[in-house]
């Protein structure tokens, strides 16, 4: 198959970045020996946060197993913009079979794998919201219950983006929709709804489970290598705003997805077999205006009048999340290095 | 070996022989007896194989879409409603071009709910592009398994095998199964046509717009003819290799002299038998026309069987799932077979009969009388064989009565129950 080699681009930067840093503390993207999984030439919108979280979770991943990965992805967004044949931007074995099927597919190719004697080779499930949390809940679930070795990662767009933008079982309260319109007396999204994936993925008691986002992309590479240090069912859960669902500016997207940390709405952390071993602390707590001011899925909050009742709703999600999770300490363990050579589940699962 | 075993613990046996490497279980009646079994069987370590207990038949599928891109020999087997659940893989996986090999328990569709027999679920899924074998004893049964991974891997074809639930699965027969050196010598391992490797990365399932859909969809069309070429091939093989006929297109049975000729799928083709060797010794000429081979359907190996014989007056097609606003499937394939350019089959009367739907026995006198009916032209192009036409009759009656007449269905059950 042709490959596609990096290019750095750095035109007009005074960025020196960390290939300034020693060898071994730079991210797995600077390395000019990474893997280019998902290639240039995709038909991903401007600014596009999906695009930039696989990219960076799967050059984590390649550099994990040292290349021996094969992908399963759900139908969505991902899908449809990295395969317009006869070009691919994959540049790993992939494989796209269902909407619905994704964790149950790279079941079956761990299965396989694992038949055949090579357990050397990892597996990683992929698809955005709509096809994790919604159609793809029961597969998923199985998948974890039964411990089968497959690192998940849900791509969290908050929404149907594929399809033109319509509510999924992520999409935050009192955000607009094409089937939650800004109308009437509660415009958007209803209080009280939806699904928080994480947490459900860690009432499995499955070996390692982990948010980011991509707005701290170091992260991102460490969860995704952290997660191929153990076998059995892994989840990584990433925010990745879209510019077109969401309405802000394609030149926001990392700023959308910091906001959404720094103001407690989206936690960061780790769980291993069922409990929170990290969390990321806020460096520099804003309200929750200051995210929701920046997408015009909110603007309805804003104009005419501010819904000050709505927003004080939101706030106190926010303030939940931050006492839940400790966001707000800074007395954090020291964080595990992942190790290049994966390591059984912890026993008694 | 020759021993006296259920028809489902015949298969699964057989399937072992087969050497699958991922087994998906979800359990339906009246498939359940299969996958436990070769769950047992891998527990134990008498089979080497990956077995996962999923939570749902679509999941099953899908794992078995996963293993077979993946380079490894998939097995599951499924009935009924779960064949409907998992109906969207069912599709991808004939779409994908990925081999694996599928068993069906026969068994009707609800609503109303009901577990026994019929060949409604997969009648449902003729056109996803499955290979369908249907096993009329439990020997073929067990050796429509063997064939049916030669021929799906030979193809990159799904092969769905089915068997009537209960009626087969549930049935005790003398099945002579085979050894782990016959099959071995018979199933190459599994070299697929296209497989997930990291060494030499392909992306699989990708998006076909309007520009090659066409095209691509053609080459299943071509899979499909190339499949009338394959099964016989392999019968031929497997007759030779085994020592007793099974699999094939079709059945021929007691037609050359005959001008009434019964086509049924299946296990009912045992009783239809039996009444055409009665009726025979009263000098009816009847012959029966078994259909093993449903999709893709041989239509000019039964065109060569039937064709221009100017005896031949009569076919009664025995449906075992009724297609509601239409009649019955294997009917509507059967007469675009024999059609002409001038229509329809020349100096044949074809009748429909919907039989045993829903567990509903197809008893010998049944068909006797059915046949006599034919043969004396008093039969219906179109009827259901053996219908309590009473109930039916009440419940139309009470329909048109009362608006608000309630669930058909349970006003049925209370009409028979009152009865007695």
């Amino acid at each position: 198959m042709p490959y596609q080699r990096i290019k750095f681009y750095q035109t007009g930067s005074f960025a020196a970045g960390n290939r300034l840093l020693p060898e071994d503390l730079r991210s797995v993207q600077a390395a000019r020996t990474r893997s280019n999984t998902l290639t240039c030439g995709h038909r991903a919108c401007q600014g596009c946060g999906e695009a930039l979280g696989a990219r960076y979770a799967l050059d984590a991943v390649m550099r994990a197993t040292k290349g021996k990965l094969i992908a399963v992805n759900a139908t969505g967004c991902l899908e449809v913009f990295s395969t317009p044949f006869p070009e691919t931007s994959w540049q790993v074995a992939w494989l796209h079979s269902l909407f619905g099927n994704a964790p149950a597919v790279a079941s079956g190719v761990a299965a396989a794998l694992k038949a055949m004697g090579r357990t050397d080779i990892r597996v990683v499930g992929q698809g955005g919201d709509g096809g994790t949390v919604d159609i793809g809940m029961a597969c998923l679930s199985g998948m974890f219950e039964r411990n089968d070795d497959v690192l998940y990662i849900c791509y969290d767009n908050q929404a149907y983006m594929n399809t033109g933008v319509q509510r999924s079982g992520a999409t935050p309260p009192a955000a607009r929709t094409a089937t939650t319109p800004a109308v009437g007396q509660e415009p958007g999204n209803t209080f009280g709804q939806g699904k928080n994936v994480p947490l459900i993925a860690m009432a499995h008691e499955i070996p390692y489970v982990a948010t980011a986002t991509v707005a701290d992309l170091r992260d991102l590479e460490y969860k995704a290598a952290r997660a191929m240090d153990f076998h059995g069912a892994r989840y990584l859960h990433i925010l990745v705003p879209c510019p077109l669902g969401w309405g802000s500016s394609p030149a926001d997207t990392i700023k959308v997805a910091r906001l959404a940390t720094e103001s407690g709405l989206f936690p960061v952390f780790e769980a291993e077999a069922g409990e929170v071993v990290s969390a990321t602390p806020i460096r520099r707590r804003v309200p929750v205006t200051d995210y929701l001011r920046l997408q015009a899925r909110y603007a309805h909050l804003f104009r005419p009048g501010e819904r000050t009742d709505v927003i004080a709703r939101i706030q106190a999600s926010a303030d939940r999340n931050v006492s839940r999770f400790g966001l707000l300490h800074d007395h954090h363990p020291e964080r595990k290095q992942p190790s290049l050579n994966a390591r059984t589940s912890p026993e008694g699962r | 070996m020759r021993k006296q075993i259920e028809g489902s613990r015949a298969v699964a046996e057989t399937v072992a022989l087969c050497r699958p490497q991922v087994i998906c279980a979800y359990p339906i009646t009246p498939q359940t007896h299969i996958v436990e079994a070769l769950g047992a069987m891998v527990k134990k370590g008498e089979l080497n194989a990956e077995f996962l207990n999923v939570e749902s038949e679509f999941a099953a599928m899908s794992v078995a879409i996963g293993a077979s891109a993946a380079g490894a020999r998939a097995y599951t087997a499924t009935a009924s409603q779960g064949l409907l659940y998992m109906s969207e893989a069912v599709y991808n996986a004939a779409g994908l071009g990925l081999p694996s090999v599928m068993t069906v328990a026969n068994r009707t569709i609800g609503a109303p709910i009901n577990i026994w027999n019929d060949h409604s679920d997969a009648m449902s899924q003729r056109d996803a592009g499955w290979i369908q074998l249907y096993a009329e004893t439990n020997q073929e049964a067990a050796d429509l398994q063997i064939q049916a991974f030669r021929i799906a891997e030979e193809l990159s074809s799904p092969v769905m095998v089915c068997m009537d639930g209960f009626l087969l699965t549930h049935a005790s027969e003398r099945v002579d199964l085979p050894t782990q050196a016959q099959v071995d010598a018979f199933l190459p391992p599994y070299e697929p046509r296209q497989v997930l490797d990291p060494h030499d990365p392909v992306s699989i399932g990708a998006m076909v717009g309007p520009e090659a859909f066409t095209e691509v969809r053609y080459l299943a069309f071509e899979r499909m003819r190339q499949a009338l070429e394959v099964i016989p091939a392999v019968e031929a093989d497997f007759g030779a290799q085994f020592g007793r006929g099974s699999g094939g297109l079709l059945k021929l049975y007691r037609t050359d002299d005959a001008d009434l000729i019964v086509v049924a799928l299946g296990s009912v083709l045992g009783p239809v038998k039996d009444a055409i060797d009665e009726l025979r010794d009263g000098g009816v000429k009847a012959g029966a026309l078994g259909i093993t081979t449903f999709r893709p359907f041989p239509a000019e190996a039964v065109r060569v069987a039937l064709g221009d014989d100017s005896r031949l007056r009569r076919l009664v097609v025995l449906e075992r799932s009724l297609a509601p606003g239409a009649g019955g499937v294997v009917t509507g394939d059967l007469r675009a077979a024999l059609a002409t350019g001038d229509g329809g089959p020349p100096n044949t009367i074809i009748h429909t009969v919907i039989a045993g739907l829903g567990g509903r026995p197809v008893t010998r006198d049944s068909l006797r009388h059915m046949i006599t009916s034919a043969e004396q032209g008093v039969l219906p192009e179109f009827s259901f064989l053996d219908l309590d036409r009473h109930l039916v009759d009440g419940e139309l009656t009470r329909i048109r009565a009362t608006r608000r007449s309630g669930p058909s269905a349970e006003n049925i059950l209370r009409h028979l129950a009152g009865r007695t």
